[in-house]
């Protein structure tokens, strides 16, 4: 039961073959069996139950309930929930409890969602492993001496484990994409402004994005369709129309015209990635799709792009925790300067601190021109040139990981080789296109990730797609815990 | 070698909408501690903002008041700085480009009209307030978010009390276009200089100072004059000015260094991302063109032509919208115009500055004042009188004829019962008498001014002078 999808529990609730208190218990159960070896979750809501059980009173009074209600469910520790810690995995904010719920957090509740824990993450969503939380080391359930990837890596090992039937990950520069690769999962990363950002801790404002893990690409769909559209509450979130994205399963593929970028395919990529994708894209020429060669030359530029953009924004918008309000504040110090260096001294990892470098030189006066302007010019560029890609094709299909799950310390002293997990994935990010990852295989038993990037606010076409994909490939991947 | 000084302002204004710039919290003033947050103006983690339409409305009014062009794209952009009154380490302005911009005022010098340019008027977010209690020191955050304007000029002033006139008129017209309350003693407006000496003919800038906490126009005006002073004093014994920011302390009556340019922060402004393109299209900025009060500057012009006021009067009494709009109320009721202003410019507004008052918190109505005149011009009372029943009529609010009636002021016109009088205080003084006979002609004004005493100043005056003059003669 544990590795049903979404909508099979939903149909079982529907069919009361399960009530969601049993649903919610034995998932709690599973947490408990795996979760020591696996430790996506940060906390466990134990009484979770009890919203369950206010599910299945409203089914037993025949009142209609959502696709979601009664499904047990779990969110990356940098979403807010009323009442609930949010701690972003940073010692900083160890103690600091949110006041008020996203809004996405309010969309599922209404979604009738059974919300069971917090998860895992790279600090401030800051990493490509979820090494850098100050808490727990996340393993990848495939291999327990791998990563999950990151940021997002308590969401993408909780699904992927059965601990969770879908998850909520948010994705700057893959941190959906990239763990949902690593770990075998459906990974969703909206357009931008798709899903509101009210009540997610900002890492980078103009490219965080939430989405849902979720096990198949239909569930992505459910998801989605209760957490897109716009929101008064965040002014970058998008008007446009939120159609059923459940229409788009089960769609003929035929004419359906695929880019491949040749840049995103070339060095750097493990044989055995290509080597899975290959086969997935030969399954898509017998569905009468046609595939393209396409070029994206300045893809190349968008890891740049990203950290000086990303942590330019993230020196601003980490500015806020310095021990004066809220979380942790440094025990001795002699004036307020002392408690803010000290606070944040103690309370960032690393990372953090890197990126706070990092963004602060970028915008410093005299620098200001040379990096962060220069950034949002290449940000132009990048986006002109897959608009024009799109004028070609409907839909572009890459690897999302250049590599499968690696060792834990493997990248985690080399900055640059851990940013470079990153580099299909960024450029989406830079552009604000949305893209899903799905599973296309495994390599040395080891989960391989294909990325397909749509065009803004096609997200629909890109289930299609994938849906198809999931179809003919049908692989049904499960780890061995 | 003469100098002359150059002034910049740099102005802040509460704007005067119900809610917040970026949250629905209420702007009200002094209300318990940390009672008007909410998660957007607590700068809490995954919070937003979302920008205000009305405080859009108000800027671009402002802007129009002050003769700015309206910029049609604009951003806002954070500019970052820890300090513990500001929630999020960062303030969220207006930086590359402002609301407003390229305007001006004008003021009436000694020398006659002077327009004073504004640079940039922009919107942005006020911060809370730290309270400084023994060891701790506590934060509110109900002011934290409340929308402000910041007006800044061209260095176009010349002396301290054309920085004053400015800062007065400017004040003037916010209170007219109602875009701020303007209390200086609240917070809501505030006005830091910037200023330099250099050596008259000159056309090169000297090296500046900034001068901070000036909390009412005479302090501006007292600290603009110590800090030129200072500075000149300063090049004049050799020395360099240096580049730093002063606070103006009141009690020692002296401009004290807060930091050099050293210390001053790098701000790193960029866009700020969790907002988009403020965009307006032109029927915004018509619609609000349309709301636009009648400013000083047109009223004065108006009451001049219309009413045939004297610029003098016309100026002060344009210079509060109150104050015009109880004149005009008079003047439509049916006053002669020039006997209003001078009224309203000698006891109303002598009243109004010894009492520390605004015409808004008067008793009196503008109906009473016209009363009061007209039993002047009836004769029922004298110009002496009316005087009395103003202060009384100040005091409580009653009606100006009620005071008459009730305390018997009518005026005595009745020829015989003053001659009278005049004739009792002859017979009283006979030494005026005896001067008033050998020439002293100031024994006349003595009688006059004893007859009206003894008529408790109600007999008429010009009929007590004809008398008294003629009584004498008889003697």
């Amino acid at each position: 039961m544990h590795y049903l999808s979404a909508h099979e529990i939903r149909d079982l609730i529907r069919k009361k073959e399960v009530t969601a208190e049993e649903v919610t218990i034995k998932t709690l159960e599973r947490i408990k069996e795996v979760d020591d070896k696996v430790n996506a979750y940060l906390e466990v809501f134990e009484d979770a139950v009890d919203s369950a059980k206010e599910i299945d009173k409203k089914i037993a009074q025949g009142e209609d309930i959502k696709d979601l209600a009664g499904i047990p469910m779990a969110i990356k520790d940098n979403i807010c929930m009323k009442g609930r810690k949010t701690t972003c995995a940073s010692k900083i904010l160890e103690n600091f409890v949110s006041p008020y719920d996203a809004t996405v957090v309010e969309r599922l509740k209404e979604n009738g969602a059974v919300i069971v824990g917090r998860l895992n993450m790279d600090e401030f969503a800051m990493g490509s492993s979820t090494e850098n939380s100050a808490f727990k080391k996340t393993k990848n359930p495939y291999d327990l001496e791998r990563v999950p990837g990151g940021s997002s890596g308590g969401s993408a090992a909780a699904v992927a484990a059965g601990e969770a039937y879908y998850t909520l990950g948010s994705d700057t520069g893959g941190s959906i994409r990239q763990p949902a690769s690593l770990c075998g999962v459906v990974g969703f990363k909206p357009t931008y402004g798709r899903v509101s950002r009210y009540g997610l801790v900002a890492f980078a404002s103009s490219l965080d994005q939430i989405g849902p893990f979720t096990r198949d690409v239909e569930d992505a769909a459910l998801v989605l369709n209760a957490i897109c559209g716009k929101d008064s509450k965040d002014s970058t979130s998008a008007d446009v129309n939120v159609e059923d994205f459940t229409t788009y399963l089960n769609k003929s593929l035929k004419g359906v015209k695929v880019g491949l970028p040749k840049e995103y395919f070339g060095e750097g990529i493990d044989d055995g990635v290509k080597k899975e994708l290959e086969k997935a894209i030969a399954l898509l020429k017998d569905l009468g799709v046609e595939i393209k060669e396409i070029s994206l030359p300045m893809s190349q530029y968008a890891l740049a792009v990203y950290y000086i953009l990303s942590s330019s924004e993230a020196s601003s918008n980490l500015a806020r925790f310095d021990g004066i309000r809220y979380g942790v504040r440094a025990k001795d110090f002699e004036d307020v300067v002392d408690l803010y260096v000290k606070s944040r001294s103690q309370g960032f990892g690393n990372e953090v601190k890197r990126r706070i470098m990092l963004g602060t030189y970028a915008l410093s006066s005299g620098y200001y021109d040379a990096y962060y302007k220069k950034a949002l010019k290449v940000k132009t560029l990048i986006i002109n040139e897959f608009k024009k890609a799109f004028e070609d094709v409907n839909l572009i299909i890459s690897p999302t990981s250049p590599s499968v799950a690696f060792k834990f310390g493997e990248k985690a002293d080399d900055p640059l080789k851990m940013y470079l997990s990153d580099i299909c994935t960024v450029p989406v990010n830079i552009a604000g296109l949305p893209a899903v990852s799905i599973p296309a295989g495994l390599s040395d038993n080891l989960p391989v990730g294909l990325q397909i990037i749509g065009n803004y606010f096609k997200e629909g076409e890109i289930i299609s797609l994938a849906h198809g994909i999931e179809k003919a490939l049908s692989l049904n991947l499960r780890p061995n815990l | 070698m003469d100098f002359e000084a150059v002034i910049g302002l740099e102005i802040h204004a509460e704007l005067s909408t119900k809610s917040k710039i970026f949250c629905s919290c209420t702007t009200e003033f002094g209300k318990d501690a940390n009672t008007h947050c909410c998660p957007v103006c607590l700068g809490l983690p995954g919070a937003l903002p979302v920008l205000n339409k009305s405080v859009v409305d108000y800027a671009i009014k402002a802007g129009l008041a002050l003769n700015c062009s309206i910029n049609k794209e604009t951003y806002m952009a954070r500019k970052n700085y820890f300090y513990p009154d500001a929630p999020k380490n960062y303030q969220i302005t207006q930086h590359e480009t402002p609301l407003c911009s390229e305007g001006y005022i004008e003021i009436e010098t000694e020398e006659g009209v002077k327009r004073i340019g504004i640079q940039r008027i922009h919107i942005e977010e006020d911060a809370g307030k730290a309270l400084h209690e023994g060891e701790s020191s506590l934060i509110d955050f109900n002011r934290s978010g409340v929308p402000l304007i910041e007006i800044v000029t061209k260095p176009d002033m010349r002396s301290p009390k054309e920085a004053r006139m400015f800062f007065e008129k400017l004040r003037s017209i916010l209170l007219y276009t109602e875009v701020s309350d303007c209390k200086m003693q609240e917070g809501s407006l505030r006005c830091d200089a910037n200023v330099s000496v250099r050596p008259k003919g000159s056309t090169e800038f000297g090296v500046k100072t900034e001068i901070k906490n000036m909390n009412s126009f005479k302090a501006l005006e007292k600290a603009l004059e110590y800090e030129i002073e200072r500075q000149i004093n300063a090049i004049k014994n050799g020395e360099r000015i240096v580049q730093e920011t002063r606070r103006w302390d009141e009690a020692k009556g002296q401009t004290i260094v807060m930091r050099s340019k050293e210390e001053a922060h790098d701000y790193r402004y960029f866009p700020e991302p969790d907002m988009v393109y403020l965009k307006l299209n032109d029927e915004w900025i018509e619609g609000i063109r349309k709301t636009m009060p009648e400013l000083p500057d047109e009223k004065k012009k108006r009451y001049i032509e219309e009413f045939g006021l004297p610029e003098y009067d016309a100026n002060i009494i344009t210079t509060s919208k109150e104050l015009a709009a109880f004149f005009e109320e008079a003047v439509n009721i049916g006053g002669n115009p020039k006997t209003i202003s001078n009224w309203i410019m000698g006891e109303v507004l002598r009243i109004l500055n010894d009492r520390e008052m605004e015409i808004k918190d008067v008793k009196f109505t503008s109906k009473d004042l016209v009363k009061l005149i007209s039993l002047v011009e009836k004769g029922t009372i004298s110009n002496t009188i009316a005087k009395k029943v103003f202060v009384e009529m100040f005091e409580t609010g009653k009606d100006p004829e009620k005071i008459v009636e009730e305390k018997g002021l009518v005026q005595i016109t009745d020829e015989g019962a003053i001659r009278d009088i005049v004739n009792k205080v002859l017979d009283e003084n006979p030494q005026s008498v005896a001067d008033f006979k050998n020439g002293k002609t100031k024994a006349v004004g003595f009688i006059v001014g004893q007859v009206m005493k003894a008529s408790k100043g109600k007999a008429n005056p010009q009929m007590v002078n004809k008398l008294v003059e003629e009584e004498l003669l008889k003697r």
